[in-house]
């Protein structure tokens, strides 16, 4: 079983340019990487030495081994209890202490430290696609994201639909997005490049379709892209068009809108928690 | 000799059952507390709260379950009579209290409002229905018990169901004191 | 009219797509064999009179044994059918299944390995462990016990029945996460068939749970304290606390679904006020310990097997049973490591987190205990071993993957994604079946008096050990991929495809492992001669149940044995073997067989299928006539019968020639 072990630890320490969890891009995906892999190591600690124990206890001690002690009354010595208590209390009390830490640091709805300016995309999960509006720059697209490198990104998220898991596994972790209300996900690139994203919670017949690129550009690029956007004949994501396109749809392609309707994100929460008769 | 189902048995089995029972409540609970506000445009618990007929409910179910301790005292002197007079008294109690809860439903429903309105009354309806239902429960319980010591007298078995079904009614009861305090008096007033 | 009558039942609903049709056909043809087999020999009555109406824990112990491996073979050939679209499904290729059906597929998948595989062979083998090992004849309730055991089939049965009727499963997941399960999103009868199949086994199992934690608490035999109890008994009792702990919120939660989906209700709908994050946390608050529930009894079958076969006693027997209760305690108290991606804050994630890392210490006081007690032993190496050193292997490396998703920051990069999906696997198959398959192996002789061919059974056991690495190990890599659960098809670009392949490989070492199995038993019974064991004692046992015949006698035990200590039997085999034997007899009670548990299970699965279909008539006469069949046992007197003492010493005598 120690194979298993080392060929694991193989892939981690290598980390071909396939695995992106391991082979990260971004600020917090750099860092989850690193806890996985303190962790394994820490666990090490206790596996090996658990199956090189099974071994050696069972190699001495097989049937038939007359000249090895058998002892088969002795069933209680409190130092080795204790000792076997002990030891992995020590290795959980570390690992629990590396948490409490980490998941502060890294908790999803923490703002990244950055000189620059955050870049806000609302996220909305449909059926089966992504929505992405950028209130500030006024613009929206379907199953594609670009944004400046180094910068810090605030996803706020929500669904319309069944719930979902927003996924850039080279950026960093998931973050579920649910209707009638808002998750919120803080990402940085650290280097230029396109990377995949996608949904990690099953949500109906086209889940497995429900993808979308992350490309992180630089500055220049960014605004440059912007601005193509707007100018282009892209349609305005108006309230009916919304409604088309939420309509259940498979594999959509990337489509982009040169403006937004005001408030079409706050509108898309607020729908799951009023009644009509109200408005 | 051990007899089979010794009542200890049964009666340790009987604790452990409404030990589930009360969990399952224990769930209704916590989907009425977290879904109470989401009234969402419907009737509200204030609204729906009218305190002299939820403290004669009460009471009325309170007075059930010392007529049902009276039961079994009689039971324990067997004295034959009064525990099936009891019994009866016991029932017709819980046939009061389940009108009232019934008239309660219906005068939500006549203000244009169901289970379907809102979140909130989905979990009330569910709540306070899933009681009345067990009340319900032990009324037939109690009926077919009566029939039976009339028919049979105080066999065994019967004297072990007239017990557990104490128990059932007074567990019942209590719940019925978490829903009063909950579910009216904390969130009503 | 119509309406009335069939409810939303309509011709349509009959097989009409390629797996209904040959799903419909195999079943109907494996009907009718055995109605022709049985007919053929004139079984029947037997089969009736001897087995369906039973209430001998040890022959419903057995029936549930049966049931769960037909099971095991349908959620096995989900499996394969999930393996080979994923192996296939890259890029141009969509495979050989439609988006639906495969999430039908792996949704039937998850539902049936856990509640009618796994659940099935654990009662298995409680029913007929736990009264032998406790020196009892019976369980506190035998008629419960049966009345649990055909509510299973009759929830089994309901869960295949979609292939004739209705063709449609849920898609949705094992646990039916809401709002997809819900009206909105689901239209169809596919939940409805998951809801119905789930409350009625789940009453079962709730039955079962009581009615084993009253046995375990008040019927053991005289002698046998708390503190006396053996491993098994004990890690079974905590299971069992468990069931009655959470299995009522399964019930609860479920029927809120229902209620949503069938009155219109909003407790995890999308609009009015519903909140379905409610449903996740309620469902997992169930669904966590479930996983101890499976895991326990298994972790006890390992305590007898490495106790029996170091020919030692159990080292840090007090440890042991505090690590036992410790674990099933923090299982209470970690739901919410299951969703940490739902953006609870960092306080209460970091808890939960921490939680979860401390179930590892009683774990691994667990290991190291067992460890100890071979050490100094004489340790053979038979096939339930080998299952205890293929659940070592697999199950710390299992742990170790768990403790790292249980760290809120890796879990964000490792949530349902395929590594989570080989993290549980290791455990339940490494831990939980593979603990099955020792105990089967270990108890075999003692339900049947042949001992399994030990040859088959290694060979089995590499194929499946090989099997299984060569399968999960690369969905653990798939994970750090970024493959997320649930795919029915990806990119080519990912580079996946290489790993899906080994994996769909494994899968059939897994299925050669199988079949070494099912091929082992036949031979055994074939070469019975060789096999047989008459002592009763076929591995120089250590607990009560080797203290019997194999079989035992229907009552079990002819005299209650009195327990002076730990290890009730060895200490009996080594200091007293000279005692005289008593032979003074008493009158036994035993219950009567009856067939009301058959019947009630019968109306009830009325019941669910009329519900499912909204055929209201059939559905108050499904209740109606179980209440009434209820009531009538509940008032029946003369449930029980007396053996009288000449008539034991007669089986005795005859057994003992």
């Amino acid at each position: 079983m120690l194979i298993i072990d080392v060929i694991l630890l193989g892939i981690i320490l290598v980390g071909g340019n396939d695995i992106p969890v391991l082979n990260p891009m971004g600020f917090v995906a750099q860092k989850e990487r690193d806890l996985i892999i303190t962790f394994i190591l820490l666990m090490s600690f206790i596996v090996i030495p658990v199956f090189i124990l099974t071994f050696l206890i069972v190699w001495k001690y097989k049937a038939g081994n007359s000249h090895t002690k058998y002892d088969p009354d002795s069933h209680h010595d409190s130092k080795l209890e204790i000792l076997w208590w002990a030891l992995p209390a020590m290795i959980v009390f570390t690992l629990a202490i590396i948490t409490w830490k980490s998941t502060h640091e890294l908790d999803p709805y923490k703002p990244l430290d950055s000189d620059k300016k955050p870049v806000i995309i609302q996220v909305v999960a449909l059926r089966w696609k992504w929505l992405f509006i950028y209130p500030e720059q006024n613009i929206a697209a379907v199953n594609f994201i670009q944004f400046p490198i180094a910068t810090p990104i605030n996803f706020e998220l929500t669904a319309d639909g069944p719930m979902n898991s927003f996924w850039i596994p080279q950026l960093g972790g998931q973050i579920y997005a649910m209707t009638g209300m808002q998750t919120k996900r803080h990402l940085m690139a650290n280097e230029i490049g396109e990377f995949s994203g996608t949904a990690a919670e099953i949500n109906g017949k086209g889940f497995a379709g429900m993808k979308f690129v992350a490309k992180a550009s630089s500055q220049a690029d960014f605004d440059g892209w912007v601005q193509n956007i707007k100018k282009s004949t892209h349609p305005p994501l108006s309230k009916s068009e919304y409604e088309n396109l939420a309509r259940p749809s498979e594999n959509n392609p990337v489509v982009f809108y040169s403006s937004t309707e005001e408030s079409l994100y706050d509108s898309i929460i607020m729908k799951y928690m009023t009644s009509t008769e109200n408005k | 000799m051990e007899k089979h189902n010794s009542d200890d048995k049964v009666f340790f089995g009987f604790w452990v059952y409404l030990m589930t029972d009360l969990l399952m409540f224990a769930v209704l609970f916590a989907t009425f507390a977290v879904l109470r506000n989401n009234t969402f445009g419907g009737i509200t618990i204030r609204e729906i709260f009218d305190p002299p007929a939820v403290l004669t409910e009460t009471l009325i179910l309170l007075t059930s379950s010392f007529v049902m301790g009276l039961a079994i005292v009689s039971l324990n002197y067997k004295k034959k009579f009064f525990t099936i007079f009891f019994l009866i008294l016991t029932f017709i109690l819980g046939l009061m209290f389940l009108e009232m809860e019934f008239s309660e439903f219906i005068h939500i429903i006549e203000q244009g409002y169901s289970w379907q309105t809102s979140a909130f009354l989905s979990s009330f309806f569910t709540l306070v229905g899933t009681h009345g239902l067990h009340i319900a429960v032990g009324l037939i319980w109690m009926g077919i018990l009566v029939a039976q010591l009339l028919r049979r007298g105080f066999t065994t078995g019967n004297l072990r169901k007239v017990r557990l079904l104490s128990m059932f009614w007074h567990f019942l009861d209590i719940v019925w004191i978490f829903i009063f305090t909950i579910v009216y008096l904390m969130s009503g007033i | 009219m119509t309406d009335f009558i069939f409810g939303k039942l309509t011709l349509s609903a009959l097989p009409h797509e390629w797996f209904t049709i040959a799903g419909t056909i195999s079943m109907i043809a494996g009907g009718i064999s055995v109605a022709i087999f049985l007919t053929y020999f004139r079984r029947w009555k037997w089969l009736w009179q001897e087995w369906f109406t039973s209430v001998d824990p040890k022959k419903i112990g057995i029936m549930y044994a049966i049931v769960a491996l037909l099971m095991f073979f349908r959620g096995g050939l989900d499996a394969v059918m999930i393996w080979i679209q994923q192996a296939l499904s890259s890029g141009a290729s969509q495979g050989y299944l439609s988006a639906d059906h495969f999430q039908q597929i792996f949704t039937a998948h998850g539902v049936i390995m856990v509640f009618f595989v796994t659940m099935g062979f654990l009662f298995a083998l409680l029913n007929y462990i736990v009264p032998l090992q406790i020196g009892a004849r019976d369980l506190a309730f035998p008629f419960l016990n049966t009345l649990g055991f055909w509510l299973y089939v009759a929830g089994a049965i309901l869960i295949n029945l979609f292939f004739l009727v209705g063709g449609e499963f849920a898609a949705t997941g094992w646990l039916a996460i809401a709002p997809l399960s819900g009206l909105e999103f689901s239209p169809g009868v596919g939940v409805d068939y998951w809801l119905m199949s789930l409350q009625i086994s789940g009453l079962g199992t709730l039955l079962g749970g009581i009615n084993f934690l009253v046995t375990i608490l008040k019927m053991r035999a005289p002698g046998m304290t708390l503190s006396r109890m053996p491993l098994f008994v004990w890690t079974s009792l905590c299971s069992m606390v468990l069931v009655v702990c959470v299995f009522p919120l399964l019930t609860a939660t479920t029927a809120l679904l229902f209620l949503d989906r069938y009155l219109g209700m909003h407790f995890f709908t999308t609009g009015f006020g519903g909140n379905a994050m409610m449903y996740i946390n309620l469902i997992w608050m169930w669904g966590h310990p479930e996983v101890y529930i499976l895991i326990l009894p298994a972790f006890g079958v390992y305590s007898e097997v490495v106790t029996t076969f170091s020919q030692k006693r159990l080292a840090g027997y007090t440890s042991m049973v505090f690590a036992t209760i410790g674990i099933t305690l923090l299982a209470l108290l970690v739901w919410l490591h299951h969703f940490f991606t739902m953006g609870a804050g960092a306080n209460v994630n970091a808890f939960f987190g921490m939680m979860t890392m401390v179930i590892a210490i009683p774990t691994g006081v667990q290991v190291f205990n067992w460890l100890t007690t071979m050490y100094k032993g004489r340790i053979r190496i038979t096939t339930p071993m080998l299952w205890f050193f293929g659940f070592i292997s697999t199950f710390t490396l299992g742990g170790a993957a768990g403790v790292l998703l249980a760290s809120p920051p890796a879990n964000f990069q490792l949530h349902n994604s395929l590594f989570l999906v080989a993290h549980f696997h290791t455990m339940v198959i490494g831990g939980a079946l593979f603990g099955i398959f020792a105990g089967i192996t270990y108890w075999f002789p003692k339900v049947t008096g042949i001992k399994l061919n030990e040859q088959l059974g290694k060979y089995s056991f590499w194929c499946w050990i090989i099997g299984f690495l060569v399968s999960f190990v690369p969905l653990y890599i798939l994970g750090f991929m970024g493959a997320t659960r649930r795919l029915d098809h990806y990119d080519a670009s990912t580079g996946w495809q290489p790993l899906f392949i080994v994996s769909a490989l494994g899968a059939f070492i897994i299925a050669a492992g199988v079949a070494m199995q099912i091929l082992q038993i036949i031979v055994s019974i074939i070469q019975k001669k060789q096999n047989l064991d008459k002592t009763g004692d076929p591995w120089d046992g250590r607990t009560l149940e080797w203290s019997t015949s194999s079989p035992p006698p229907f009552y079990n035990f002819a005299i209650i044995p009195e327990v002076t200590s730990r290890d009730a039997f060895w200490e009996k085999k080594s200091s007293s073997s000279k005692a005289p034997k008593d032979n003074h007899y008493e009158d036994i009670i035993l219950p009567k067989n009856t067939a009301m548990g058959i019947y009630i299970s019968a109306l009830v699965f009325l019941l669910g299928f009329a519900v499912i279909w909204h055929i209201i008539w059939l559905a108050v006469l499904g209740l109606g006539g179980a209440l009434v069949c209820f009531i009538i046992r509940a008032f029946d007197e003369e449930t029980e019968y007396i053996l009288p003492a000449k008539e034991v010493a007669k089986i005795e005598a005859g057994r003992n020639k």
